[in-house]
């Protein structure tokens, strides 16, 4: 149970990122939209279309490891009682992705719709297996997220996946340690640093910070944040690979210090050891996603009223930017003979109003769409746990400043599992960051090229 | 124990055949054996032998996510062979192999010879709680020694603590494979003894009698008839050991959570097979690998005969 915690808090954490697909800023070079070989793009679904399919008795399967998601399918069955659907837990990431990518080479057995990560969305794209959404949602769809989240899931007019939660990243500290220790929460990462090694001289069984080498999600967050752009897919066979680029040298070198000095922890996060440091106080600080409050919350019950949030640390003063670590989207198969319906169901629980609503605050999933993240219900929540601050809100603002653009491999289960060997192993260690960045970087270019991939 | 003599047997080519009193007859208990044996057979070719077929397939492939499928003949073998982290796994579970069945074999054979000396009281018990641990499943075995190890919250360093030492850190890169020995052993001592246990009650009390008669104490009959006598099962219990080393999955696999950085993709050969068809998606490459360490495997178990068999024929 512990992993699947863990691996859900992971799951909506990591999804943050993938389909950039977004065909980004450099990437003018005729943008093989018109040659994608099936990129003729479906007709727009008309309204009798849509009318007929939806009172057409139907069944759909949907493969999900949300929480108490069975709720929101009822309302959406509720909504159309012709349309029955059958919700399928395999596993939660990892286990989920195997299940589903050996449905889909398997060529039968696959859902309709399917819950997948941001950062992964790429990679069952690469395999052609998403169906292109744009014929059936809304035109102005895209309008109803923040642009950094749309431009995960959506490639010029192909639309890939509905977004149903995100991670856009803040700090969590303990205000009483702190305050103890006299520092000031720090507001650029100099002063991070700088509190860093006060806190640790103050405290010297614990840390201000903890740094895992176990995940990558967590360190690609603060890239984004920095402006870093370590990946990049142009949906056809070149992919961008740059974790040695200047930006995230400047990340890395920045931990780099920290870590060879031992003023930041270096333990494995999402295990008990792990737990025990949040909630006894080794870590004052943790710097997390917009799930990370609800998760901490559950996991240092004891510290109750003591932690604040903040937005992260900036690289220059006045600034106000953040990255995003997870999140999910629903996507349609190609193997679906229903896309009407279950491009629908992807976008009613999504987007509707009541359904979405309950994701935020019985699931407690961090929205990804504008409306909910304006909803007073939600944003004016205050929280006990954080001595009646409204984190809701904070981080409702905080996801308006993630930066656009970031965009993912279509094998980051393979990234992320090189990052562990490589840099995480340095972190670990407290060893050479900067060679195990490089090392990263040529195990990343080495099996892009094994799979046929051309490297930029 | 049945299982255990027929085994033998089998290994040593001793079948008995050739019963039958006349064509007819040995023909209709032909029939009647091959129908019996048929549901077996069935399930055998279609859970083993296609499957096996079919990676031997898969493994002279290689598919790419850009480029499709291709013949490539042995390259995925020349891949492994020069493939330093499968190497390393290889050679990581030889030290395992090397330092834990020996140990773990010892203490088995200890434990069956105490209880067949039949000096203890609550021999059921013993002999129940022995092997107990092999009832528990490989994954809970882990998942509980991964409590037990732990550095903040493992009863082992809450004891050191009160101590005012630390405990060692069971879970560090220098600790690791001896606590995952400390693991299998734990799970497997009992299992390698039962097999011992049974083989030494096979032994005819009349050798025992002779052997008192001329004067021989407990630790002289274990020593010059038992241990000699019940060679076959420790044949028997050391390839199964071999094998069951080279495909240790579950420990490391489980203790990764715990661990992550310590343990990688590759530290066990078969924890690569699996991270290399899973994660880097490299099916082809995978079924090659997981080939090539049956050839170990094979060679390791038949080195390991041929040593005994030797040893049989000098004696």
């Amino acid at each position: 149970m512990r992993t699947n915690q863990r691996r859900a808090a992971i799951a909506s954490a990591l999804a943050a990122g993938s389909l950039v697909l977004a065909a980004c800023g450099g990437g003018g070079d005729g943008d093989g939209d018109g040659g994608d070989g099936d990129a003729a793009p479906a007709e727009e679904i008309t309204q009798e279309e849509f009318d007929e399919a939806m009172s057409t008795p139907t069944e759909l399967t949907f493969w999900t490891w949300v929480p108490d998601i069975q709720n929101q399918v009822d309302m959406f069955m509720e909504a159309y009682p012709e349309i029955d659907v059958e919700l399928v837990n395999v596993g939660a990431g990892a286990e989920h992705y195997q299940q589903l990518r050996t449905a889909l080479q398997a060529g039968s057995g696959a859902p309709d719709v399917a819950q997948i990560e941001f950062q992964h969305l790429q990679s069952f794209r690469v395999t052609d297996d998403l169906l292109d959404l744009a014929p059936y949602l809304p035109d102005d769809l895209g309008d109803m997220f923040p642009e950094w989240v749309w431009q995960q899931v959506s490639d010029g007019d192909s639309v890939y996946a509905v977004p149903q939660d995100t991670g856009p990243m803040g700090n969590l500290y303990r205000e009483d340690l702190l305050s103890e220790a006299g520092i000031e929460v720090p507001e650029t990462w100099d002063d991070f640093a700088q509190a860093a090694r006060d806190f640790r001289e103050a405290n010297p069984d614990s840390y201000l910070t903890n740094l895992p080498g176990n995940d990558p999600g967590q360190l690609v967050g603060l890239m984004w944040q920095a402006g870093a752009r370590p990946f990049g897919y142009d949906g056809e066979e070149t992919v961008t690979i740059a974790v040695d680029s200047p930006e995230v040298r400047q990340v890395v070198e920045f931990w780099q210090d920290l870590v060879q000095d031992d003023v930041v922890g270096v333990d494995a996060d999402f295990n008990d050891q792990w737990y025990q440091g949040l909630a006894n106080g080794k870590y004052a600080s943790w710097q997390t996603a917009a799930w990370g409050p609800v998760f901490l919350q559950g996991t240092a019950g004891n510290t109750s009223g003591k932690w604040r949030a903040a937005p992260l640390p900036q690289w220059s003063a006045g600034e106000n930017v953040a990255g995003n670590w997870g999140g999910s989207t629903d996507v349609v198969l190609n193997q679906s003979d229903n896309p009407i319906q279950a491009a629908e169901l992807a976008r009613w629980i999504n987007i509707e109003h009541e359904p979405a609503l309950r994701f935020a605050t019985e699931q407690f999933l961090f929205p990804a769409s504008t409306e909910i993240l304006e909803d007073p219900e939600w944003v004016e929540q205050e929280s006990e746990f954080y001595g009646g601050q409204r984190v809701n809100e904070l981080f409702a603002e905080i996801s308006g400043t993630v930066s656009t653009d970031m965009q993912w491999l279509p094998f980051m289960d393979f990234a992320y599992s090189a990052f562990n060997e490589t840099l995480g192993d340095a972190i670990s260690q407290r060893g050479d960051m900067v060679a195990g960045l490089e090392a990263w970087q040529a195990e990343l270019v080495s099996y892009a090229e094994g799979q046929g991939f051309t490297v930029e | 124990m049945a299982s255990t003599t027929t085994t033998t047997e089998v290994q040593r080519g001793e079948t008995p055949t050739g019963r039958a009193h006349g064509a007819g007859l040995q023909y209709r208990e032909a029939r009647a054996g091959y129908l019996f044996v048929l549901p077996f057979l069935v399930v055998f070719v279609a859970m083993l032998v296609v499957p096996l077929v079919y990676s031997g397939y898969l493994s002279f492939f290689r598919v790419q996510l850009i480029g499709g499928n291709a013949f490539v003949g042995f390259d995925n073998y020349v891949r492994a062979v020069q493939d330093n982290t499968f190497i390393a796994g290889v050679l990581r579970m030889v030290q395992f192999l090397v330092i834990q069945v020996p140990i773990m074999l010892g203490f088995a054979l200890l434990f069956a010879l105490v209880l067949d000396s039949g000096r203890l009281r609550l021999k059921r018990f013993v002999r129940l709680s022995i092997f107990v641990p092999y009832a528990v499943p490989g994954v809970i075995a882990a998942l509980m020694w991964g409590y037990l190890y732990g550095r903040n919250f493992g009863p082992f360093a809450q004891f050191a603590r009160d101590l005012g030492t630390t405990a060692p850190n069971f879970l560090s890169r220098d600790l690791m494979l001896y606590s995952i020995m400390n693991i299998v052993t734990w799970s497997f001592v009992g299992y390698n003894m039962i097999i011992m246990f049974a083989a030494l009650r096979a032994i005819p009390s009349e050798v025992y009698e002779a052997a008192r008669v001329d004067g021989a104490g407990e630790i002289r009959v274990a020593w010059s008839i038992k241990i000699p006598a019940i060679r076959p099962a420790l044949l028997l219990t050391t390839i199964f050991s071999v094998i069951g080393t080279f495909q240790l999955f579950n420990e490391p696999s489980i203790l990764a959570t715990i661990a992550p950085n310590v343990i990688g993709i590759g530290y066990t050969p078969n924890l690569y097979a699996y991270n290399i068809a899973f994660i880097g998606r490299e099916v082809n490459y995978a079924a090659a690998l997981a080939f090539l360490l049956g050839f170990v495997i094979m060679i390791v178990s038949y080195v390991v005969q041929l040593g005994a068999l030797r040893k049989e024929r000098a004696s």
